[in-house]
């Protein structure tokens, strides 16, 4: 995948957990604590999309790389790039 | 000894918030029971296929996001909507509670089947690798969710818990909240049952093993207790929950009053797993008539628990020809008839369905009852037509579960 296809599965994923937000303003470089109400059992869940969609497996240790979408995105690079979207 | 209490020890219902499958008010639901509307359609669930369930249309929304909807319970869901419902009726002042004085007492059949079943379903697809389960199962499962996703919905900090009750988990949770205001633990309470129980292939495939599952070429035929041709459940969900207040509170604040819990009883048969036990439903009755110091005949209206399987619908009979003899003063209905078997719910939402027979003086009639069943036949039983111009002030309340639960409460008109 992209970087430009992680960060649209990344927004795909927000819209599953996240119903009520709208994500079409969403600031790239502003943690998602910060713009939406995200808790700690919606992080999880992010990691258990990831783990369900392309079998990522995310050490707990590096849950905090995803607090924005940026940091997300770098961090998923990676562990994506050999990944087609479907 | 309820009758002869103190009116800080008298318990009353000042409201109620439900869903049932043929209304989501009190106002619709006692228009469908008198019009002689069924709730009953079709429904499919996975692995069991076609069937037929009571479902409700309730807006989930209403009091929710989407996201709480996402995260929670069906049972959660259906409380929060009937809390929330109950409380505006009830016309108390919410902002000015005292939300640490608050008990939620929400009576269940079974709860965490669903998320269970559908965790299981999910990690198949997975080749049942456990690191895709969710982190949602334990909250979503325990048994506490109903009524504690109805505390964290509306910010209530008094107590709250389930009552694991089988199907008579309605009464029971009504009987826990008003002990739980007569001990002080609470002074307003939100008390009743729910069920999701639709949601779970496991009791219709249950049923279906115990011969215990009705089919029927028309839905809304399908239910019908004290009928000779009757072949079973329909398993529905639903929910009623009423706020109970002590009677000096009540008054105190000029509160509407749709009646008062005169008396109570819980039993068990200590006999069977599933069949019922006449003689200790019939013990449960006379406790709960007794109690709220009552000769059986000052019994205005019966709202039976039969189910429309021919044992437990001929046993219950059995117990009211014992408590009532040949008595035609008390009136019997069934609004399982309607709406099916709302299991953990059900207890609640027949009683809500006749409360208002205070104020018309109609009793809903048990319909799809062609051919009765001679074993059912009891003098007061209303059939197919309501029974108008009864004068009802006394209602007792039969809700009967598995393992030999049983339950009566007797409501009189204040």
């Amino acid at each position: 995948m992209t970087t430009g296809e992680i960060r649209e599965e990344i927004l795909d994923i927000l819209e599953v957990i996240a119903p009520d937000e709208d994500l079409s303003n969403i600031d790239d470089a502003v943690n998602f604590r910060d713009q939406m109400e995200l808790d700690s059992m919606d992080f999880l869940d992010i990691v258990m999309e990831l783990r369900k969609r392309h079998r990522i497996q995310i050490p707990e240790d590096d849950y905090v790389q995803l607090a924005s979408m940026n940091s997300t995105v770098t961090f998923l690079e990676p562990l994506m790039k050999d990944i087609q979207k479907v | 000894m309820i009758r002869s209490a103190q009116d800080e020890h008298r318990i009353v219902i000042t409201g109620l918030g439900l869903t049932a499958p043929n209304g989501d008010n009190l106002a619709d639901y006692r228009a469908a029971l008198l019009a002689g509307k069924s709730g009953v359609e079709p429904y499919h669930i996975r692995y069991v296929g076609d069937t037929l369930a009571g479902v409700c249309h309730f807006d989930e929304l209403k009091y929710q996001k989407r996201k709480e909807l996402r995260r929670g319970t069906r049972a959660g869901s259906v409380a929060i909507y009937c809390s929330n419902e109950a409380i505006q009726d009830s016309g108390i002042e919410w902002s000015q509670v005292d939300r640490s004085r608050v008990g939620v007492y929400v009576g269940v059949t079974e709860h965490g089947n669903v998320e269970t079943e559908n965790e299981v379903h999910e990690i198949k697809a997975f080749d049942y690798d456990t690191k895709v389960w969710s982190h949602h199962h334990n909250p979503r499962t325990v048994a506490n969710n109903p009524a504690g996703e109805v505390t964290l919905n509306l910010g209530i900090t008094g107590p709250h818990y389930t009552i694991g009750a089988a199907c008579a988990a309605g009464n029971a949770g009504m009987i826990q909240g008003a002990q739980m205001l007569q001990l002080g633990e609470c002074d307003f309470a939100i008390a009743g049952g729910v069920s999701e129980s639709i949601r779970t292939f496991g009791i219709f495939a249950g049923f279906a093993s115990q011969g215990a599952l009705a089919e029927n070429d028309d839905p809304t035929r399908a239910s019908r207790p004290f009928d000779r041709d009757r072949n079973g459940i329909v398993v529905s969900e639903g929910g009623c929950l009423f706020t109970l207040e002590r009677y000096s509170d009540a008054s105190r604040r000029g509160a509407k009053i749709y009646g008062e819990l005169v008396g109570y009883a819980m039993t068990s048969d200590a006999s069977d797993f599933v069949l019922p036990n006449p003689e200790q439903q019939a013990r449960c009755m006379n406790m709960a008539i007794d109690r709220a110091g009552l000769n059986v005949n000052e019994i205005d209206l019966v709202s039976s628990h039969a189910t429309a399987t021919p044992s437990g619908d001929i046993q219950e009979c059995a117990a009211l020809k014992r408590v009532f003899g040949d008595s035609k003063s008390t009136l019997v209905n069934n609004t399982k008839s309607y709406i099916g078997h709302a299991m953990g719910a059900a207890g609640s939402l027949e009683l809500a369905g006749n409360l208002p027979s205070f104020d018309d003086g109609v009793c809903h009639p048990t319909i799809n009852v062609d051919n009765l069943d001679p074993e059912c036949e009891l003098p007061g039983l209303v059939l197919n037509e309501p029974r108008e111009n009864s004068s009802i002030e006394v209602i007792l309340n039969n809700s009967f579960g598995m393992l030999g639960i049983n339950s009566a409460v007797v409501i009189k008109k204040v």
